[in-house]
């Protein structure tokens, strides 16, 4: 059987790179991840992964099902934490302080490091509570500040015009597109430094898909976006870098325009040119 | 393209009368019915017999004239001692039920020997006999509990040791205890797993994540597992023979320490200590008749609780 292209080979004109290569580099290291194994059980999932992720910037991680990109990215705020049986060997450190040390106070990571799910999951609550839940968590009480927030975090979210008039109304009357933006509004409330995005438009339909995509390119001028994502175009048209795995190992890292383009490993180029995955 | 084979006859019917399936669909029709009829026997014997005796006076009045005179005795007392008891009951069952499921669904590690220990017991619980309830009711919270409240305090006379509202009452919380905790696991696994996950990423504790978020929704659950409790324990008998239920009493209960009189055990005196049991037969059938609608009306009101939480939870504040 010959190997057919599912996927035309993407071309320097599909991205749109915000910041040029030289310019990227220019944002300095957040994120450094240093020999990080982690194992379920008996069987490894992630085999001494080292990289370092920039700060105001979408780093994408791609891979086939299985490959480790989900587990890697719950790393960063220590969400394997809720499993049993996991053991993690490595590092990783945000400004230079390792997130897996004794002293750190999880609850403040996770303040720090926001996270936006695969399943749009809002609180069966208002929309107004389920942003206010989480600043609530984190100290904020007066009526007057949580007002003021929510209507930040919903503009910022994209959300606001569609949902003003209903902001006491259950959020769980969203439309998924609204839902998962919902849930993004309700990360950046609590003003995180990082986001982390896990699959976070692979349940959507194409517009609603467009929309999150436009606001993620909005979000990474404040915030550090992580985004784990199955399609190629999507990584392609919102990250400055890729991570690429394969069954738990990093094979490349890279600035988006050149994995896509000209990896330098064959195994990455036949991935993002859907000859296997 | 080729065609299919051409369908066979122009009708989707079977052909063949299907005996088997005749069979068994008319076995459960049969199986409801039967259930059904035997309910409606019951009921309508029930009405039948105690309508004649059942009055307002009889619901209102007291034993202290005759006990065993159509037209003298009430039950008044029997269904303010059901009531306290059922309602004390489910002060305690409730709160130590839902944290023991709250324990088992969210923080327990599961398959550890803890928790199948924890799990096995309950199942255990739940198989015991009541009249096995009623004897540990009675050695326990009777004789070591409340024994042990009277040498506390120096009571010359029994003032806890002795049967009384409150070991009734807590002794229907432990038999009824494993309706409870399975109800509300049950409610608790019904959650979506993205919802607690939400929380905790948002910087939650645990502790905040069940309170704020899987609690609320576990709320009809919980209460569907109160409403089995009520049922349960309104018409039991054995649990509180020795450890609350008064033959005869001149007064209403006015303190935890007091016995009780009630109505399922009124019965079982109506029908074994009657000097004349046709004469009694009336007021035997009303309290009976009294006792099936003490328990629905308790049903009732947590059922109409239940609806008013579920309305709210749609609404969503």
């Amino acid at each position: 059987m010959t190997p057919t292209n599912l996927v035309p080979k993407l071309q320097a004109k599909d991205m749109q790179p915000s910041l040029s290569i030289e310019e990227q580099t220019r944002h300095t290291p957040l994120i450094d991840l240093q020999g990080l194994s982690l194992w379920y059980g008996e069987s490894q999932a992630l085999k001494d992964i080292s990289f370092f992720i920039r700060e105001r910037l979408v780093t994408a991680f791609i891979g086939p099902s299985g490959c480790g990109k989900s587990t890697l990215i719950r790393c960063l705020n220590r969400m394997n934490d809720l499993i049993d049986e996991v053991n993690i060997e490595g590092k990783i450190t945000i400004h230079g302080h390792n997130i897996y040390g004794d002293d750190v106070d999880v609850i403040e990571l996770r303040k720090r490091v926001g996270m936006v799910f695969q399943k749009s999951n809002p609180f069966p609550k208002s929309i107004y509570e389920n942003i206010a839940y989480g600043l609530r968590l984190h100290g904020v009480k007066a009526r007057s500040d949580l007002d003021s927030i929510i209507e930040q975090s919903l503009r910022g979210a994209a959300l606001w015009d569609e949902v003003k008039d209903r902001l006491h109304e259950s959020a769980l009357g969203l439309s998924g597109g609204q839902q998962q933006r919902l849930c993004i509004a309700r990360a950046i409330a609590i003003k995180p430094e990082i986001i982390l995005m896990d699959e976070p438009a692979s349940a959507l339909d194409p517009i609603a898909t467009a929309k999150i995509e436009d606001l993620i390119l909005d979000l990474k001028k404040e915030f550090t976006i992580v985004i784990v994502t199955h399609n190629m175009q999507q990584a392609a048209r919102i990250s400055d870098y890729t991570a690429f795995f394969y069954l738990g190992e990093l094979i490349e890292y890279d600035p988006t325009a050149k994995i896509f383009t000209n990896p330098a490993k064959k195994q990455t180029e036949d991935y993002v040119t859907g000859r296997f995955g | 393209m080729q065609n299919g084979p051409p369908a066979r006859g122009r009708h989707f019917r079977a052909e063949k009368f299907d005996v088997a399936s005749f069979f068994f669909s008319g076995l459960t029709g049969l199986a409801t019915f039967l259930i059904l009829a035997m309910l409606a026997v019951i009921l309508a014997n029930i009405v039948y017999h105690g309508w004649p005796a059942f009055s307002w006076r009889f619901i209102t009045a007291g034993t202290e004239k005759d006990m065993f005179d159509v037209n003298k005795a009430g039950v008044l007392p029997m269904i303010l001692g059901t009531t306290a008891r059922v309602i004390i009951m489910t002060i305690f069952v409730i709160p130590v039920g839902v944290i023991t499921a709250i324990y088992l669904s969210e923080y327990a590690r599961p398959g550890s020997l803890a928790t199948r220990v924890i799990r096995g017991a309950i199942n255990n619980l739940a198989g015991v006999p009541s009249i096995v309830f009623g004897l540990f009711g009675l050695g326990f919270f009777i004789a070591f509990v409340g024994g042990g409240l009277d040498t506390l305090f120096g009571n010359a006379s029994p003032k806890w040791g002795k049967p009384a509202l409150i070991w009734a009452s807590l002794t229907l919380a432990v038999m009824t205890l494993p309706v409870v905790i399975v109800a509300t696991e049950e409610a608790l696994r019904a959650i979506a797993p993205g919802l607690r996950e939400a929380s905790l990423a948002m910087g939650a504790t645990k502790l905040q994540t069940v309170i704020q978020i899987v609690l609320p929704q576990a709320l009809p659950g919980i209460l569907t597992g109160g409403i089995l409790a009520v049922s349960r324990a309104a018409g039991e008998v054995a649990p509180i023979l020795f450890t609350g239920a008064a033959y005869y009493m001149a007064t209403l209960p006015k303190s935890l320490s007091d016995q009780f009189m009630d109505l399922g055990y009124h019965v079982f005196v109506l029908s074994t200590q009657s000097p004349d049991i046709e004469r009694t037969r009336p007021i035997l059938y009303a309290t009976v008749l009294v006792l099936l609608l003490l328990t629905f009306a308790l049903n009732l009101v947590a059922i109409l609780v239940r609806a008013r939480v579920r309305r709210r939870m749609r609404a969503a504040h």
